[in-house]
């Protein structure tokens, strides 16, 4: 590997030489020091795992706006394995990159990687998921909470802000489940004439989904709504309720995903909450370019997540 | 089960109702523990013991009593056998694969997710019979390589399935096909064990392999028959799983096979093999969906079912381990 340090020569030189070098090449510039831009600085993007197409447009959306900024983007995928995650960030280190953007496996797990990368005095920007200890340059995630509390008025809108409702929650002290279920919480609090009347867990599944909202709706058969903290749960619960889906009871997701938008347009799915992964991947590039050009950026950035019922529902298909 | 026929040679000799009773209490822990569990729900919530309410935790247990009935001719033969969340999901993966990129009949479609499941048990078998890895072992990395090939097939989005496969978790008038399902395995699964050659063999299997060995018996051969048994039913779970939600999903089925395990086990089978029997399997796989459905219907918080449902579980064999003891 051919390591050169920023200081002894022009930057734009250095973008020259390596868009020059070629693939055989990897140039990587551990500058720190001087401000400026961000152009030709090697950045590693350490994702969770890409099987998933919520990260696969995470990745996608980062890799456009690094060649946007001219910054190397150097893609590693964990496969949901926090060990892997651990060797691929301490790899980061010694192949010299100028930034380290993580999206962690696991945000206990990630933290010792961060610390040492503190250490190195290497930035580090999380992106969807936290870290519990280190220190970050910044942390780009959906506004879950937000998100949470669009779903109750969207809720309370189809079924007239009057009526029962049931929630079905994903996994049991998920960062996504608490902070989903509190931001649906604080929103439906708003409808005094709405009541909660059962909260379970369907762990993020569908087949759970369909089970647990049957068992619900058996003990509770007067319910008008039901708020899932994932689309599929909420397709789940939609095959609980049979014909009634969208007529009697009214079903609103999270996730946006493309079952949950295909419903919605065929009027099962009242909504969905639609996160926006490439908008989270180019904002972390972005904060990136920001931070090696030394510019104050800011500790958490919430990326807006977007209400789909019908009316919208052609854009995000 | 061994000791359900003859009472223990007490002083008394016709012993009195109660102590019969309690006999029959001791040696059916779990169908106790499942009446038990009726009746506190019963008396806590109106909405428990309906018709409607009963079918829901009959086609609940469905998925889960096919796994197991499929997982106690393993266990029986004092084997284990992981894979079988993986191998359901990969089976309706298949199928709906086969039906909707291969353009196959949707009446074929089921067949495809049964011969799956039948050839990743029987790889298995064969590893574990002639390759003479730990079922644990064996079956573990069956696990693996089924849940990768699932995502692969699936590239990890859900497929619809066929009619046919959505049929199957559907309903015949009023009648659910699930239900339906879980009857035919219940009773082929205790026909195999209990009326033929092949069941008697895996007991003797499971007893002492190598006395069944030298007694004659093929065991060799009888294990890979028994993996692929357990395969072809995780193969119908699949159908049924994949059925009822029209759609065959990357993640279907992760951790079913420690239901399964929980509820064969429940069900009175010991995993140091030799015993076990469809009637038990059947009551523990209905047990862990009435616990469930209870939980629900009560509201009891998601923080909790889970411990529950771990104490649930250990009481059962629990209970059983004492029963075993005191009978010697």
């Amino acid at each position: 590997m051919l390591t050169i340090t920023k200081s002894v020569l022009d930057r734009r030189r250095l973008f020259a030489l390596t868009a020059a070098a070629g693939a055989g090449l990897t140039l990587a510039a551990c500058g720190r020091g001087e401000g400026g831009d961000a152009a030709g600085q090697r950045v590693t993007l350490a994702v969770s795992t890409q099987t998933n197409p919520f990260f696969v447009e995470l990745v996608e959306g980062a890799e456009a706006e690094a060649e946007a900024q001219g910054i190397t983007l150097d893609v590693q995928d964990a496969s949901d394995d926090s060990s892997t995650q651990a060797n691929q960030l301490a790899n980061a280190i010694t192949q010299g990159s100028a930034l380290v953007i993580v999206n962690p496996t696991d945000s206990d797990a990630v933290s010792t990687s961060v610390q040492s990368l503190n250490e190195a005095d290497i930035p580090v920007i999380a992106v969807d998921r936290a870290v519990t200890e280190g220190e970050l340059a910044s942390f780009v995630a959906s506004d879950n909470v937000a998100g949470g509390t669009q779903a109750a008025e969207a809720l309370a809108e189809a079924i007239g802000e009057t009526g029962q409702v049931i929630v079905l929650q994903g996994i049991p002290g998920s960062s996504a489940s608490r902070e989903r279920g509190q931001g649906f919480s604080e929103g439906i609090a708003q409808f005094s004439d709405i009541e909660v009347v059962a909260k379970q867990t369907a762990n993020f599944s569908r087949a759970e989904g369909l089970n647990v909202a049957t068992n619900l709706l058996q003990a509770n058969p007067d319910v008008v709504g039901i708020f899932c903290e994932n689309d599929e749960m909420a397709l789940g619960a939609i095959e609980a309720l049979g014909d009634r889906a969208g007529s009697e009871v009214m079903v609103v997701g999270f996730d946006g995903t493309d079952a949950g938008i295909a419903a919605v347009s065929d009027g099962t799915l009242y909504a969905t909450i639609a996160q926006q992964p490439a908008e989270l991947g180019k904002q972390a590039v972005s904060l990136a370019a920001d931070v090696l050009a030394e510019e104050d950026v800011e500790a958490e950035v919430s990326v807006e997540v977007v209400t789909v019922t019908e009316e919208n529902a052609g854009e995000y298909s | 089960m061994t000791a359900t026929t003859t009472p223990p040679a007490s002083t008394a000799t016709r012993p009195s109702t109660l102590r019969r009773l309690g006999h029959w209490a001791m040696n059916n822990g779990a169908l106790v523990g499942l009446i038990l569990l009726f009746i506190a729900l019963f008396i806590a919530t109106p909405a428990f013991l309906t018709v409607g309410n009963l079918v829901n935790i009959g086609i609940q247990a469905s998925v889960v009593a096919i796994l197991a009935f499929g997982m106690t001719f393993v266990i029986v033969t004092a084997g284990i056998d992981l894979s079988v969340g993986s191998v359901a999901a990969l089976g309706a993966m298949t199928s709906a694969y086969s039906f909707a990129e291969l353009g196959l009949p949707g009446l074929l479609t089921p067949l495809v997710g049964l011969l799956c499941g039948a050839l990743a048990g029987a790889i298995s078998g064969l590893s574990i019979a002639y390759g003479k890895l730990p079922s644990f072992i064996a079956t573990l990395a069956m696990m693996s390589v089924a849940r990768g090939l699932t995502l692969v097939i699936s590239d990890g989005t859900p497929i619809a399935t066929s009619e046919t496969v959505s049929f199957m978790g559907g309903s015949i008038g009023a009648f659910p096909v699930p239900i339906l399902a879980m009857v035919v395995a219940g009773l082929l699964c205790w026909f195999i064990l209990s009326r033929t050659v092949l069941g008697r063999s895996m007991y003797a299997i499971g007893g002492n392999e190598e006395a069944a060995r030298l007694s004659g018996l093929p065991v060799k051969r009888i294990l890979v028959v028994v993996y692929a048994l357990s395969g072809l039913f995780a193969g119908l779970a699949g159908m049924v799983l994949a059925g009822r939600l029209s759609s065959a999903g990357p993640q279907a089925g992760v951790t079913y096979e420690l239901d399964a395990i929980a509820a064969v086990v429940i069900g009175g089978a010991s995993l140091a093999g030799g015993t076990g029997k469809a009637t038990g399997t059947l009551i523990g796989a209905i047990l862990l969906a009435t616990i469930r459905n209870g939980l629900n219907i009560l509201n009891v918080s998601s923080f909790w079912q889970q411990v529950v449902i771990g104490l649930v579980i250990a009481l059962a064999v629990g209970f059983d381990v004492l029963r075993s003891k005191s009978s010697r």
